[in-house]
């Protein structure tokens, strides 16, 4: 009986999942959409990326070094902050900007908080919102990049070759842009958000990893698009459909839906609730874009939406297997 | 054709395929063999032998110690020594009739029947009381019990449980290839209680062999059937077994008689057949022994209070040192410090493996994934639950119906984090049911 064996608590066997493969994949499926803002924009784009990034890892390391907190950088979430981030500047910002962001990002919003699993409002976001108030002209200010960008800008027929306005100035006009070249994204506007499609296939690969659960992105952008089609229609706009599938491609609609909105720790965890979430960011979206006088309102849609989560999670709490609700239980006494 | 299933579950490597070809060997017995008071859910069994005492095999040693409970039987001819404190797979010491083997292996007389229509559904019920049978998938409820219920006539369905969701075992698989003949006739013993009735046989789609024969054994029986399920852990819990073949729920504080069903393990019946038509009490068992720490992965007919040491022995003792031993599968089982522990009538595996990954994981902060949510076959939150447990938040627990776990771990299993959700989880609702009873 010299043998001694390990004991602990059923199940012995787990999942080969972790956090850190969980935020690998969406990093790499953050891919084509990087990619493509760097040959969108040119390779300063490239400085960005690299300088948000490291100063979100950095900070990390260095708030929990000082707080005395086991290092987590290795998880892999700051690195996905920073890129975040660094795909919600425009292309020829100041690097500076995006790092002073990052670290916001990181220490006011996440770790003040209690780290990982603890921030209430979307880090890459709360930090947008955090430079739009305070850099307001450097973050609308979007130049014209260095690659396919100033190939195509003078498809919108209205406008000459040189314009920086993004397309959804034009859209807030009612004025039709080119639905193919927002889809393709080779258009203006934040570096990860021009192209529709490189966006769809990151998003359709987090589903099919499951990853994220498609009730989010599907219920955002389903939601928005019938109220943006109810409104062209009775604002009298040409080719309604047309319209509605230029505000899908425009924006920072399409990454908000499947790499902002689905962020586990500020969304719900229960299905109904992902369902309710969805719906919800749709109508704030809609609400900002198309009556409100801005003619972006993702990100200020998710982080307020971001704010009801506890409460969505607690009146769409599932009824445990086998337990009858009260209500029902009278009816069936009844 | 639609395969059954529950909502929720996961999905387990299954690593049947070490064992699922190995014909049931029996198993010699060691020198001692040692009978635990308390194989069952309910009141211990009581001795009623003496030290110094001639035993034979199938000899009552211990008596039911009240309604629900069951009695205990010697597995071979000896002496008893004693009753001395013995480990349980959970780690628990509790009495055990202590049996020296004289390897006479003297049977007692069993009064076997001619047929089944010679009983009275009394005397039906009552052959399966007095041969101390119990449910023999883990939980070890008196199954004359389960076969009184208030209302007979209320029950609609017997499912029988040949789902065997839990990874690595193969013992309910080569029993249902080898002795379909058995759990039919036991099923027609049970049927026979219950008049509108019907038999289901549940099967997961991962043991085609076992469907197929299975098929062949129910052909020309009016009130039995086959029903395929997906392969899905924990297919076989019972509440989720009556959910994905009647679509019925039923909570920790119903019976599945109060959804009209019963629910009986395949090695149940077969120690139901022996009951009933042979009326040989229940003493053997069928026994997997497996993990990829064993040299010859194998299915045994062990006899109860054999040590766990003696089958490990017979399936040619460990490749190399295991890290971790098992009592059961590796989802639901009962990590074993030493191999002390006899079998009793609830034992059905052993599972070593050669690594235990799990005691080496580090613990991360929960990032609302919502994994345990998708997993939970209960429609719980076990994320919060755990919470909940952690800071010994008893009333939220209940009221989030921490209660209505099933310790599945199917959350566990699920967690990116790797958070210990189904022990915190486990342990809270133990408290939570104790102080329960302490205020009655």
């Amino acid at each position: 009986m010299s043998e001694r064996y390990q004991v602990s608590a059923s199940p012995h066997v787990r999942d080969s999942i972790t956090t850190q493969r969980l935020m690998l994949y969406v990093i790499i499926a953050l891919m084509p959409a990087t990619i493509f803002g760097i040959c969108n924009f040119g390779p300063y784009v490239l400085v960005i990326l690299l300088a948000t990034i490291c100063s979100a890892v950095l900070s990390e390391y260095v708030y929990e070094k000082i707080t005395h907190k086991p290092n987590t950088t290795s998880d892999l979430s700051a690195v996905l902050t920073g890129l975040l981030i660094a795909l919600n500047m425009p292309p020829e910002i100041a690097w500076w900007i995006p790092c002073i962001g990052a670290v916001f990002a990181i220490v006011v919003i996440k770790q003040l908080y209690g780290g990982l699993g603890q921030n209430f409002m979307n880090p890459a976001l709360g930090a947008r919102c955090f430079l739009l108030i305070s850099f307001s002209s450097q973050m609308t200010t979007y130049t014209v990049g260095h690659g396919f960008t100033n190939i195509v800008t003078n498809v919108a027929s209205t406008t000459d070759a040189l314009s920086s306005a993004t397309p959804l100035a034009y859209l807030k006009e009612g004025i039709h842009f080119n639905l193919g070249a927002m889809f393709l994204g080779t258009t203006t506007g934040v570096i990860g958000e021009t192209s529709a499609l490189a966006l769809l296939i990151g998003g359709i690969l987090l589903v099919c990893l499951k990853v994220i659960d498609a009730r989010i992105p599907v219920c955002y952008l389903g939601s928005f698009a019938v109220l943006v089609l109810i409104t062209a229609a009775v604002r009298g706009y040409s080719d309604p459909a047309v319209f509605m599938l230029e505000e899908l491609c425009g924006g920072g609609i399409m990454l908000g839906a499947w790499f902002m909105a689905t962020d586990y720790v500020t969304s719900p965890i229960t299905k109904r609730g992902r369902i309710v979430y969805g719906v919800l960011l749709g109508f704030l979206t809609w609400l900002f874009r198309m009556i409100g006088k801005s003619s972006e309102g993702v990100s200020y849609a998710i982080i307020f939406i971001n704010l009801l989560v506890p409460m969505i999670e607690h009146y769409t709490r599932p009824t445990a297997f086998g337990i009858v609700k009260e209500k029902k239980k009278k009816e069936a006494d009844k | 054709m639609k395969l059954l299933t529950f909502q929720g579950g996961v999905h387990p490597y299954d690593g049947k395929e070490l064992s699922k070809d190995q014909p049931i060997k029996e198993l010699k017995p060691g020198k001692e063999l040692a009978f635990l008071v308390s194989q069952h859910i309910g009141a211990p069994a009581k001795p009623c032998v003496e030290k110094g005492d001639r035993v034979l095999a199938g000899q009552k040693i211990a008596e039911a110690g009240g309604f629900v409970s069951a009695p205990i039987f010697s597995s071979v001819s000896g002496t008893v020594k004693g009753i001395e404190k013995r480990k349980n797979a959970p780690g628990g010491m509790v009495d055990a009739i202590i049996v020296e083997n004289d390897e006479q292996y003297e049977t007692v007389e069993f009064s076997p029947i001619n047929s089944l229509d010679d009983l009275s559904n009394e005397e039906i019920v009552g052959r399966i009381k007095d041969a101390g049978v119990v449910g023999m998938g883990g939980a070890g409820f008196p199954t004359h019990v389960k076969l009184s219920p208030k209302d007979p006539s209320k029950i609609d369905y017997i499912l029988v449980n040949g789902a065997e969701c839990e990874p690595y075992l193969t013992s309910d698989y080569r029993s249902m290839i080898e002795m379909p003949e058995k759990i039919v006739q036991g099923l027609r013993c049970i049927l026979k209680l219950f008049d509108s009735a019907k038999g289901v046989i549940a099967i997961e789609n991962n043991k085609p062999e076992a469907i197929r024969i299975m098929q062949e054994a129910v052909k020309g029986e009016s009130r039995m059937s086959v029903a395929v399920m997906q392969t899905k852990y924990p297919e076989g819990a019972e509440r989720c077994l009556i959910s994905a073949i009647t679509g019925r729920e039923v909570n920790s504080k119903m019976l599945p008689a109060d959804a009209g069903c019963i629910v009986d393990n395949i090695s149940t019946l077969i120690a139901v057949n022996d009951a009933v038509m042979l009326g040989k009490p229940l003493y053997h068992r069928v026994f997997t022994i497996t993990g990829e720490a064993i040299a010859n992965p194998s299915n045994f007919d062990v006899l109860v209070g054999q040590s766990y040491s003696e089958i490990v022995a017979a399936a040619g003792g460990f490749k190399s040192q295991p890290e971790k031993i098992i009592s059961g599968g590796p989802m639901m089982g009962f990590a074993q410090s030493d191999l002390t522990v006899p079998v009793t009538k609830t034992s059905g595996a052993i599972t070593a493996f050669l690594t235990d990954p799990v005691s080496k994981t580090q613990e991360s902060a929960c990032i609302n994934c919502g994994r345990c949510v998708s997993g939970c076959p209960a429609r719980l939150m076990p994320c919060k639950l755990s919470d909940y447990a952690e800071h010994g938040d008893a009333e939220r627990f209940e009221a989030e119906f921490g209660l209505e776990c099933v310790n599945c771990g199917s959350c566990s299993f699920q967690c990116p984090a790797k958070r210990p959700l189904a022990a915190n989880i486990n342990t809270m609702r133990q408290t939570v049911l104790a102080n329960k009873r302490k205020k009655k």
